[in-house]
């Protein structure tokens, strides 16, 4: 099902004709009103003219987390305050948050991109949909909102946490798409079973739509198979619109990221040149549809690939890959480069293993992975529990090439999180 | 059959684990009639024979333990020098492989409990050379 099927399905050509125009037109608009751009160009000597092909966006300025930072509040804002909407502040741990402006326009975009993932999945307006993620300075919940009310759904805008409620919400009004962050998909699995609900017969779960933190394929089918439910996966981020930029279709094999209103690049991280579709490296895009706040070259140190070759739905728009880290959560461990998504992807693959997991740096580099048991998991017996656990060490040493300490736990031994969990503890004294 | 349900706890190594876990035992009335202790490096398992097993499961599964049942072959030995060679013996002609075992004596009568792979094979070898096997309410009985 498509929701706008002539962009959608845009030949590559008219698509790439429709970015450069595009491009041009954010080029010389961010010059002429974004005094920071004015410089960034200026420094690098290139003029909005000189952009004459959609290579040329290579020459144009990275824009970086630091620069929305030193910005903060309405550096980069590149219309009349007026014209604003709408303001959404992206998470800051350390020090200032980011402040990212809505045009009508841009409010307007983002629910048209977000109805076009739903449509997508196979979502219409007979479906009900429960809002799972946190109202409020977050993009997250307030865009799917607008796109899910732009389709016709019923949408119930329930916000993270107090699983009781959301277990009265699903049952009362059949409920049939959920928005979540994985852990809390995770953790509401685990409080429909102590419910002693079974989510295939006493719920009308069909989807959910799985994003705001990277999670693993194995957790995807883990979530999938506890609430018996297609999980497709969401992609976005605050600085480009929030979720609804890139969205699995109902083959969930890569998420098409719309191109009409985004450039896509994949560069090393470490020296921010370009990467051919296939290789994994930092995402980095360009808004072409954004008015209040466009960003050129944004780099959003997440990790992924473009996947190559053409999607059976028919799309033209190419498929990011899930991403597998954040350059910024990469762990070095050892003089090794560990992603937290890499053991997380070994846990999952073992039956025995439950769903929450820790990783523990302490003192020079020593690296423990504290791992529950699966409730089923536990027979009694001392050596298989030592034998899984020198199981898990093996696998995680040929995944992440060093060996770290296994600790395995009772069930229920972890803190459980109902919003984004902290998986990484480090206490090193380096 | 003849076999022995003892009730494991997973237990981390942590002080006063051994004290909760008897704890909810001696609230529950349940009487323990015997225990062991396995642990690596980082965990435990506790195994306790008590006389309400069943109970037991329930007790401690509602306080928030991970516990198990596991079936042991309690075999009894002769309270004499070269009782334990005997039996030893057998389990090794036999080619049973014991994983973990234990023993004790009550009332002059000794016991070793033995936890293999299959159970129900090693049962049978074990009664067609002679051994007794004590049930459940027979080695409540000691």
């Amino acid at each position: 099902m498509f929701w706008d099927q002539k962009t959608e399905t845009i030949e590559r050509a008219a698509l790439e004709a429709l970015q450069l125009k595009r491009l041009q037109a954010t080029v010389r608009r961010v010059a002429r009103k974004v005094p920071l751009y004015r410089q960034k160009l200026a420094g690098g000597g290139v003029k909005p003219r000189d952009v004459q092909s959609l290579a040329d966006v290579r020459r144009l300025p990275f824009t970086t987390n630091a620069d929305l930072r030193d910005a903060y509040p309405a550096g980069l804002l590149a219309v009349a305050p007026e014209e604003v909407l709408r303001l959404h502040t992206s998470s800051g741990t350390t020090g200032k948050p980011k402040a990212l402006f809505f045009s009508r326009r841009d409010v307007a975009n983002a629910a048209e991109l977000m109805a076009r993932c739903l449509v997508m999945t196979g979502v219409t307006r007979r479906d009900v949909l429960q809002n799972m993620m946190t109202y409020g300075l977050f993009t997250g919940a307030l865009v799917m909102h607008y796109g899910a009310e732009k389709v016709g759904c019923l949408v119930i805008p329930a916000g993270p946490g107090n699983s009781e409620k959301q277990l009265l919400l699903m049952q009362d009004f059949r409920t049939t798409v959920i928005h979540v962050t994985p852990s809390y998909a995770l953790y509401l699995a685990d409080f429909l079973q102590k419910k002693g609900v079974d989510p295939r017969r006493d719920l009308a779960l069909r989807k959910a739509f799985v994003g705001a933190e990277p999670y693993t394929e194995e957790t995807r089918r883990k979530i999938e198979q506890a609430l018996g439910i297609d999980v497709y996966n969401s992609y976005g981020l605050s600085e480009m619109n929030g979720p609804g930029i890139a969205f699995d279709c109902e083959h969930k094999c890569g998420m098409h990221l719309w191109e009409d209103n985004f450039l896509v690049e994949i560069v090393d991280p470490r020296t921010g040149e370009p990467l051919p579709d296939g290789q994994t490296g930092e995402l980095v895009l360009t808004a072409l549809c954004r008015e209040a706040m466009p960003l050129l070259r944004y780099r959003t140190r997440d990790i992924t690939s473009i996947i190559p070759g053409p999607c059976p739905c028919g799309r033209t728009h190419r498929r990011l890959h899930r991403i597998t880290g954040r350059s910024d959560d990469m762990l070095i461990v050892r003089g090794v480069n560990i992603y937290p998504q890499q053991i997380e992807r070994v846990l999952m693959s073992l039956p025995s293993v439950g769903r929450n997991y820790q990783i523990v740096l302490d003192g020079l580099d020593e690296m423990t992975i504290n791992v529950e048991l699966a409730a089923d998991g536990f027979d009694g017996h001392v050596e298989h529990m030592t034998r899984l656990q020198s199981e898990i060490v093996d696998r995680l040493r040929a995944e992440i090439l060093t060996k770290p300490k296994v600790h395995l736990m009772p069930p229920g031994t972890l803190p459980v999180s109902e919003g984004k969990a902290k998986r990484v503890i480090d206490n090193r004294s380096l | 059959m003849s076999a022995v349900n003892l009730i494991a706890v997973f237990a981390e190594n942590q002080l006063g684990q051994m004290a909760r876990i008897t704890q909810v035992l001696a609230d529950a009335d349940i009487n323990i009639r015997w225990v062991t202790i396995a642990t690596n490096e980082s965990l435990g398992v506790i195994k306790f024979l008590v006389d309400k097993c069943d109970l037991a499961h329930q007790r401690l599964h509602e306080k928030g333990w991970t516990v198990s049942l596991v079936e042991v072959l309690a075999i009894e030995v002769e309270d004499r020098p070269g009782g334990l060679h005997a039996v030893a013996d057998c389990l090794a002609r036999n080619r049973i492989n014991v994983e973990n075992s234990s023993g004790f004596v009550s009332h002059n009568r000794a016991v070793l409990l033995i936890e293999v792979q299959d159970v129900p094979g090693a049962q049978q070898i074990l009664a067609n050379q002679g051994l007794h096997l004590l049930s459940q309410e027979e080695i409540l009985k000691l």
